[in-house]
């Protein structure tokens, strides 16, 4: 068991799986010389060449297009799509195409398809800075993965590949030079199952990708508090798990989903809704949402900062589907 | 229309004396307000009123005394109450529930503001819950889980104070319920009490919330019905009854032994040091009438029965179930009915009747290890016994040291109906028996 960053845990992903399947090979742009944008793939064209290994024009429709041919032909590509904003580009082969295929052609075809890309970028403006995984896990007949851990990272990534339906594989920015433990051996994480990376009593923070870390970060400071935030990560959001969600609601009662998307329409909207559905009786508050303020991503430092949310929104949601008032003056006597 | 009329506030009340009318024809009352003051003949109360509406006739003047059930005021509550119930008891408030008006929201009341504006939105602090106005089937706001828990456990959210956002209703409110009932209600309610899937043990005096734990946090727990009876009825007694004590040490050496040759016969009932204590209570009570007594405006009604009303500690408080008669059952009897009292006030299934009425309280805290302690009279009695517990200690006898049992006595005193040489002289026999106490056997 090594500790290492979130970025060298999806390389060894690639690289094994690369190594186990010979029909696994990468495209995207600047994937092969230049070693990737977020240089995940680095040294991976030196090791598996040119045919594995493809760098791209920049054209997205073209990388989605020519995977999803592969996939449909028996091939298992990987595409790299810088971030997740340029996949609007591609989005028709992505909805259209990827994810209809096999249900169209009456399960003729298969379309084993991984689509590795990028959330979250910070100080890049509002068209770079987007959390568009709602757009994808809206889409029937599309998996959506978003890794908190470099644990996480690596087996779902490996799961991922060996899928035969296509993913669509959400990194974020932030957290490639994250680290944490990874076995040595070969191991895979199950797509569509949630996981509890913090007991506690009191409050159910709901969370996934980068947030997973924000609301660990907060549970820690609602321990100071007295307050034992239950942290779930959902790491899939379709084929979305409740269970661990269910089953820790009914042990604390209240419940905070944290994404950072927007808040409307959002995954945040999802997860309570099906909280609400399926264990109203044992709600004792309202589900809470923390998420991105509902405007374009400012590109000021100062602004950006506040659009985000963070462990201290969290902390402020967990505070008050708690009914705990900070701050407020204790009456006298 | 709706009819008050005078009710019973005590099994024994057969009549009731309408001291002072406070609201008159025309006043505005709300259900649970007070509307007259009630002398029955153990002291003067204040009584609800079961409507909300306008006061229309008052059918009794102040200073009359009618029979109970007699309708005494004609509350017009609009179409609230045509129905049925044209008559309706006032409700005698100190045993009165927790006032229904006070436990819902304001309608239109905002859960939280700023739905839309963004993660660090925090709803404003909480708003204390503000008396409903005229309107008497507002379902009471609640969260669903404390919906759930009320059902299974068969209490109504009316009458629970919520202390979430809002005044929302919520799991806590409801468990602290859900123990106050226990410990106070009669059988009859105390039956539907254990739920059909019970998800939680006792709980009130640990909030479910986690704010008990939190460090250097406060925690706002509501109080139980019990309490707030306890919390009223301990400030009134402290506050109109002037108390003094008199403490006494008894060697108990003597009662000892006799317990434990008790314990040798077969066809004898375990006997506790508690019920010997009951038994020579009662026996110096009927030698001591003036301790036996309650204070009734000018005049001191002096019992002629000792019903003694025994201290149970509850989870949430305590209660006084009355072993009555005392002056004629034998100590054998005295034990067993306090044993089953106990346990049916610690189950939550004392009838009133079994609590109601008492002439004196004996209050014992000896299985704490207490050595002593000063309780507060219980009114409208005129005393109450606290007892501490037996304890070896160096006595003097004949000129020599020796290890005596000592059990220290403290008798709380109303200074209006009884003096401190009349307490001692009380004290002086309960010693003389209990050091005695073959006499607790004639």
């Amino acid at each position: 068991m090594a500790d290492i960053t979130y970025r060298e845990a999806l390389r060894q992903a690639l690289r094994e799986e690369m190594l186990r399947d010979e029909r696994v090979f990468l495209l995207g742009e600047d994937i092969g010389a230049y070693g990737g944008s977020y240089a995940v793939t680095k040294g991976l064209l030196e090791e598996f060449g040119e045919k594995r290994v493809k760098d791209t024009p920049i054209s997205e429709t073209a990388i989605i297009g020519a995977a999803v041919g592969a996939a449909m032909d028996g091939l298992r590509p990987v595409a790299e799509i810088m971030t997740i904003n340029f996949t609007l580009v591609a989005i028709d082969q992505v909805i259209n195409n990827a994810a209809k295929i096999h249900y169209m052609f009456g399960g003729q075809f298969r379309c084993p398809l991984v689509i590795r890309t990028v959330g979250g970028g910070r100080r890049l403006a509002a068209t770079h800075s987007q959390n568009l995984e709602v757009l994808f896990a809206h889409i029937p007949g599309l998996k959506v993965v978003a890794p908190a851990t470099p644990y996480d990272a690596k087996g779902l990534l490996k799961a991922a590949i060996r899928d035969d339906d296509p993913v669509v594989f959400i990194e974020h920015s932030l957290l490639y030079s994250t680290r944490g433990p990874v076995p040595d051996e070969d191991y895979v994480v199950p797509i569509g199952v949630s996981d509890i990376k913090r007991r506690g009593r009191d409050v159910t923070i709901v969370a996934y990708s980068r947030m997973t870390r924000e609301a660990l970060i907060a549970a820690e400071e609602l321990a100071k508090q007295g307050i034992e935030a239950e942290v779930v990560d959902l790491r899939t959001l379709r084929p979305l798990d409740m269970g661990p969600v269910l089953d820790s609601v009914a042990r604390t009662n209240r419940a905070v989903v944290v994404g950072e998307d927007w808040r409307s329409f959002g995954i945040g909207a999802e997860v309570a809704a099906r909280i609400q559905e399926e264990a109203f009786d044992e709600l004792d508050a309202p589900v809470l949402r923390v998420s991105q303020l509902e405007v374009p991503t400012p590109y000021a430092a100062n602004l950006e900062k506040l659009a985000f949310p963070g462990s201290r929104q969290i902390v402020e949601a967990c505070q008050q589907v708690l009914n705990i008032q900070v701050g407020a003056p204790v009456a006298a006597g | 229309m709706a009819k008050l009329t005078m009710p019973q506030m005590g099994f024994d009340m057969q009549e009731g004396t309408l001291v002072r009318w406070l609201k008159q024809p025309g006043d505005q009352v709300q259900r649970g307000e007070a509307i007259a003051e009630v002398e029955t003949d153990k002291a003067v109360v204040e009584i609800e009123s079961f409507h909300t509406g306008v006061v229309k006739e008052l059918l009794v003047a102040e200073g009359t005394t009618v029979p109970v059930g007699t309708p005494i005021a004609v509350i017009d509550a609009g179409d609230e109450a045509d129905t049925a119930q044209a008559e309706t008891e006032a409700t005698p408030r100190p045993a009165a529930p927790a006032d229904p008006a006070v436990a819902a929201p304001a309608p239109g009341m905002p859960a939280h503001a700023g739905a839309a504006t963004g993660p660090a939105a925090v709803a404003p602090a909480s708003v204390a819950p503000s008396p409903r106005v005229q309107d008497g089937t507002r379902r009471p706001k609640a969260s669903p889980l404390a919906r759930r828990l009320a059902s299974e456990y068969g209490v109504s959210l009316q009458g629970i104070v919520g202390s979430g956002p809002g005044g929302r209703i919520v799991k806590q409110d409801v468990l602290a319920a859900v123990t106050a009932m226990r410990s106070e209600a009669s059988g009859a309610a105390a039956a539907p009490m254990a739920p059909a899937t019970a998800p939680v043990g006792p709980a009130a005096p640990a909030p479910a919330v986690p704010v008990s734990a939190a460090q250097g946090s406060d925690a706002l727990v509501p109080m139980s019905r019990m309490r707030q009876t306890i919390a009223r009825r301990m400030a009134e007694s402290k506050q109109q009854a002037p108390h003094f004590y008199v403490t006494m040490a008894i060697e108990m050496d003597q009662a000892m032994a006799l317990r434990e040759q008790l314990k040798q016969l077969p066809d004898v009932p375990p006997v506790s040091v508690n019920d010997l204590i009951l038994k020579a209570t009662a026996i110096a009570l009927t030698r001591h009438p003036r301790l036996n007594s309650s204070l009734e405006g000018d005049a001191i009604r002096v019992h002629g029965a000792v019903h003694l009303a025994m201290a149970v500690a509850l989870e949430e408080g305590l209660i006084t179930p009355v072993i009555r008669d005392c002056h004629n059952k034998s100590l054998v009897e005295i034990a067993r009915e306090a044993r089953e009292l106990a346990e049916a006030a610690r189950a939550g299934r004392l009838k009133p009747e079994q609590y109601q009425g008492g002439t004196f309280t004996v209050s014992n805290l000896g299985m704490f290890g207490v050595e002593e302690f000063a309780a507060i009279i219980n009114p409208p009695q005129a005393a109450i016994l606290a007892v501490g517990a037996v304890t070896e200690q160096p006595v003097v006898r004949n000129g020599q040291l020796a290890v005596g049992r000592i059990m220290r006595a403290t008798v709380s005193a109303d200074h209006r109906v009884t003096d401190g040489a009349q307490v001692a002289l009380f004290l002086q026999d309960l010693k003389a028996i209990l050091e005695n106490p073959l006499r607790l056997l004639v």
